[in-house]
């Protein structure tokens, strides 16, 4: 397998203006020629769409929600990282580039990263172009707040809801193109499947999921969009329907899975109430900046936390990262969490939770502060908990947020497969084992608006693309085999629902392949999981008809997809016999309980190429070594 | 952990677009007060699987916290529920009681076709978008962000009616199936800004005439979008739109 990451050489400063200035291009007049299919309209994918079509090329977008607004980066609230120093902190794209990397715990690569920070700037004018309301000071100008893992106010946002007005620029964006013709948009569609012509990505096959019908699609080059993995633990903050299926089929057709096994898990959600808890909502880590996150000290303790007074509180991160305490990266928040729940600290009806602490912030600034600053989200967890923050400490406990993996792709964001190219949380390429806080919509715009549209018209411009048809016998095979497993699913006929199969597969997930793996633990979670797939394609009960709207067949295949993705995300975290970022080790941890890595071996992505399923899942294991030119590597510390 | 209790659902069943549909009757004894409504409908859902009588019941979800804007339910005749400022979504049991009869209904308005059962379709929203929801900016073209000051209170103002969700409550609220209030919201939010004034007179005749197009009615000032959106959006933003459209169409008038 071929991965060579194709990173321009010359100063890390220099190598992405490099890149544009040799790269090719594709004549205005030309790229009407070309169509693109895009897939998925979150940020990436919608910002792409928008783009490529603005430049010309004839774009088909595809999402499998009723509409493009609907995709799950509109769930995003805290910010948007950018280092136009407006705040005047010292900020700078040095800094943001080196606190993202060293976030990531050195497992990405340099000049991707590099890229992504120097390329932030550029998003937040394009988005304030479109009419992106961000917060402003009263002199008119825009406002930074600090957020998870920095030490400068750097992020951008618009109240709580930061996902969401950057995704309705990037949708309005879209749908301008809509009106002016070149973008075709196809709403309930899921793709299942990529066809390969001639060693190039040529076309997709898609189910209508109102008609059921399966359908081909042609293009030059294939964009996907189609987000992370997070929901193969079944509960996680991720949309009901986000899933997989997209990426994984493309993985089955040849395209590398890298570093499956780095899952961010959220340091702030809502905890867990029931068996028939079906998602897990997200309280944006923006709150850290005013929340003070404590246990009681006693174990015994059962008083309301308003009557536990000051010296019986236990504020851990605050007392063992004096330098950043709550401001601590995702993952040490985390792991933090379930530290001292496990030692019996937690508090709630299940004692899984820990008080997010509003008291003192009120105290210093005054009720109507922190509502401006945080109103719809204490609203919204006043709704679920019945329980009002403002007067009370909030309860939360960590759950499965963005998957840091993903297909591997090189510096133009492209997979192994020529012509296959993938954006935002889908590729693997910028936040190493861990993303901190405000990057993910960065990085997805990055990908979409200021990237992806230059390199695929480098590929285009350098490819011999011949004639396709839709009757091509790869055509033929995809969309009989995109056939031949919904047909599979109903023949099954057994007794289980699929929603069991679900929570039973993020059960094994949660418990092993989670916040802390262990050999044991994982070798255990690869059994488990073959087991429960067997069970799966032997019992399964999928109700309804395939000519339908038919919710429940969508989660099937979805999740016949997730029980193979979870057993590589179980290899993958064995095989990396380290701890880095959000993925620790048991074995491998510091004295104080932190991640330990070793550089010396496992300094490497590891991209993973698909062999069969044949009981157990066959994945070939290939690594592309990260070589850092410009930064050293050290052991993170937030002390 | 708290007691579980009865509910008696009659939910809108209809298999397509052209054939007919009715009220269903079902009861569900394991309702928790914690549970969402969605979460109700899936523990009936999974109900109705296992018994493998009939098809599971169809609704549209997706983020589970109030801001995709794709679940959509009238439920007791009231869009989104009985509580203010509430998605389906993030509607919870405990704002019913034991033995409580739940009516579940889908959006209706004929510019919101029935797909199946409780999912219609709401493309036409899209359409008034796509007929000027926006600024026309190409990528890379933008000056610095801060280049453009804008007023504090313009710019909150303008975030307000942005966080319009899409789904279609104000639709299905109104008597005459007006999307004056989704309409409105995106024009407010882009009208007052620096950014959106270059296009305000087309956009706002654009769209307009789209939402008329669409099968969409027309405003009688119910207010009822106001009463049901789940962001609190004011219906000024109609007053606004009927403005901005009467100095667009005048000739000669100076808008």
């Amino acid at each position: 397998m071929n991965l060579d990451s194709k990173v321009p050489s010359g100063p890390l400063k220099n190598k992405w203006s490099k890149h544009l200035n040799d790269i090719k291009l594709v004549a205005p007049n030309n790229k009407r020629k070309h169509d693109v299919i895009v897939v998925g309209t979150g940020l990436a994918g919608g910002s792409a769409a928008a783009s490529l079509a603005e430049l010309g090329y004839n774009v088909k977008s595809f999402c499998i929600q009723d509409s493009a607004r609907r995709a799950h980066s509109i769930a995003a609230q805290g910010g948007i990282n950018a280092a136009k120093n407006y705040p005047n902190d010292g900020d700078t794209i040095w800094r943001l580039f080196y606190d993202t990397i060293k976030g990531g715990d050195y497992r990405s690569r340099e000049s991707n990263t590099y890229r992504l920070a120097e390329i932030s700037n550029e998003i937040i004018d394009q988005a304030v172009a479109q009419g992106v309301p961000f917060a402003r000071e009263y002199g008119g100008l825009l406002a930074n707040r600090s957020f998870g893992g920095a030490q400068v106010s750097r992020t951008f946002y618009a109240r709580g809801q930061t996902g969401q007005q950057l995704l309705l620029g990037a949708y309005q964006a879209m749908m301008r193109q809509v009106h002016e013709g070149k973008i075709e948009m196809h709403t309930r569609h899921e793709m299942l499947d990529l066809v390969i012509i001639d060693g190039k990505a040529r076309g997709i096959v898609t189910r209508d999921l109102v008609s059921g019908e399966i359908q081909r699609w042609m293009a030059d080059a294939v964009v996907l969009a189609s987000g992370g993995y997070g929901n193969a633990f079944y509960l996680s903050t991720n949309a009901k329907n986000s899933n997989v299926t997209a990426a994984w089929r493309c993985h089955k057709r040849g395209a590398a899975f890298a570093n499956p096994c780095y899952v961010q898990i959220h340091p702030t959600c809502i905890p867990v109430s029931g068996d028939y808890q079906s998602k897990l909502t997200l309280m944006s880590e923006s709150l850290r900046n005013d929340g003070r996150v404590w246990v009681p000290k006693d174990k015994e303790d059962d008083r309301h936390p308003n009557d536990i007074p000051e010296d019986e509180r236990y504020y851990y991160l605050e007392e063992k990262y004096p330098a950043f305490g709550n401001l601590v990266p995702r993952d040490v928040a985390s792991r933090n969490a379930k530290i001292v729940c496990d030692e019996g600290m937690g508090v709630g009806q299940t004692g899984r939770a820990v008080y997010l602490d509003f008291r003192d912030a009120i105290k210093r600034e005054g009720q109507k502060a922190i509502s401006d600053k945080y109103g719809n989200l204490f609203e919204m967890y006043e709704n679920i908990t019945d329980d009002n923050p403002y007067e009370e400490p909030m309860r939360i406990f960590p759950a499965v947020h963005y998957t840091m993996g993903g297909l591997w792709v090189d510096y133009n964001l492209q997979s192994n497969i020529p012509g296959l190219f993938v954006a935002g949380e889908a590729n693997f390429s910028d936040h190493g084992a861990n993303r901190l806080g405000a990057s993910a919509l960065m990085q997805g715009l990055s990908d979409g608006y200021f990237i992806i549209p230059y390199t695929i018209g480098n590929y285009i411009a350098d490819t011999d693309l011949d004639e396709v048809s839709k009757d091509h016998e790869a055509f033929d095979e995809a969309a009989n085999n995109a056939q031949s497993q919904i047909d599979k699913l109903f023949d099954v006929d057994g007794d289980k629902s699929v929603v069991e199969f679900h929570r039973e597969l993020g059960q094994i997930m949660w418990d092993k392949v989670g916040i802390s793996r262990s050999e044991e633990g994982l070798k255990e979670a690869i059994s488990e999981i073959q087991d429960l797939r067997e069970e799966f394609w032997n019992n399964v009960r999928v109700p309804g008809e395939s000519s339908n709207y038919n919710k429940y067949l969508e989660f099937a295949g979805r999740v016949a997809d997730f029980l193979e993705l979870g057993e590589l995300m179980a290899k993958d975290a064995l095989h990396r016999d380290e701890s880095c970022g959000c993925h620790l080790r048991a074995e491998h941890q510091t004295e104080e309980g932190e991640a330990l890595r070793n550089d010396e071996d496992y300094s490497y992505v590891a991209a993973w190429e698909f062999q069969g399923v044949n009981g157990e899942l066959q994945e070939e294991l290939h690594k592309e070594d990260l070589e850092f030119d410009f930064v050293e590597l050290k052991q993170r510390s937030y002390k | 952990m708290a007691d579980t209790f009865t509910v008696h659902l009659k939910i809108w069943r209809q298999d397509g677009p052209e054939q007919p549909g009715k009220l269903v009757d079902y009861t569900l004894d394991k309702v928790n007060e914690h549970m969402s409504f969605l979460e109700m409908l899936d523990v009936l859902n999974e109900e109705i699987v296992a018994e493998g009588k009939e098809e599971p019941i169809e609704f549209d979800y997706d983020c589970r916290e109030g801001i995709c804007g794709s679940c959509n339910l009238v439920i007791n005749g009231r869009a989104h529920g009985p509580k203010d400022m509430t998605c389906t979504c993030q509607l919870h049991m405990r704002n019913f009681s034991d033995g409580d009869t739940i009516v579940i209904e889908p959006f209706r308005a004929k510019a919101f076709p029935v797909i199946k059962d409780l999912v219609v379709d709401r493309s036409a929203f899209d359409r008034i978008i796509e007929a000027g929801g926006y600024v026309s900016v190409k990528t890379g073209s933008a000056p610095d962000a801060n280049s453009i000051p804008i007023d504090k209170t313009v710019a909150d103002t303008a975030f307000d009616y942005a966080t319009c969700i899409g789904c279609g409550a104000c639709v299905a609220a109104c008597p005459n199936s007006s999307a004056s209030l989704f309409t409105g919201a995106k024009l407010a939010h882009l009208n007052r800004l620096p950014q959106g004034e270059p296009e305000r007179k087309k956009r706002t005749v654009a769209m307009v005439e789209q939402m008329e197009e669409e099968g969409f009615g027309d405003c009688s000032n119910y207010a009822e979008c106001e009463a049901v959106c789940p962001k609190g959006i004011s219906i000024s933003a109609i007053a606004e739109m009927r403005r901005n459209y009467v100095k667009a169409t005048l000739a000669g008038t100076e808008a």
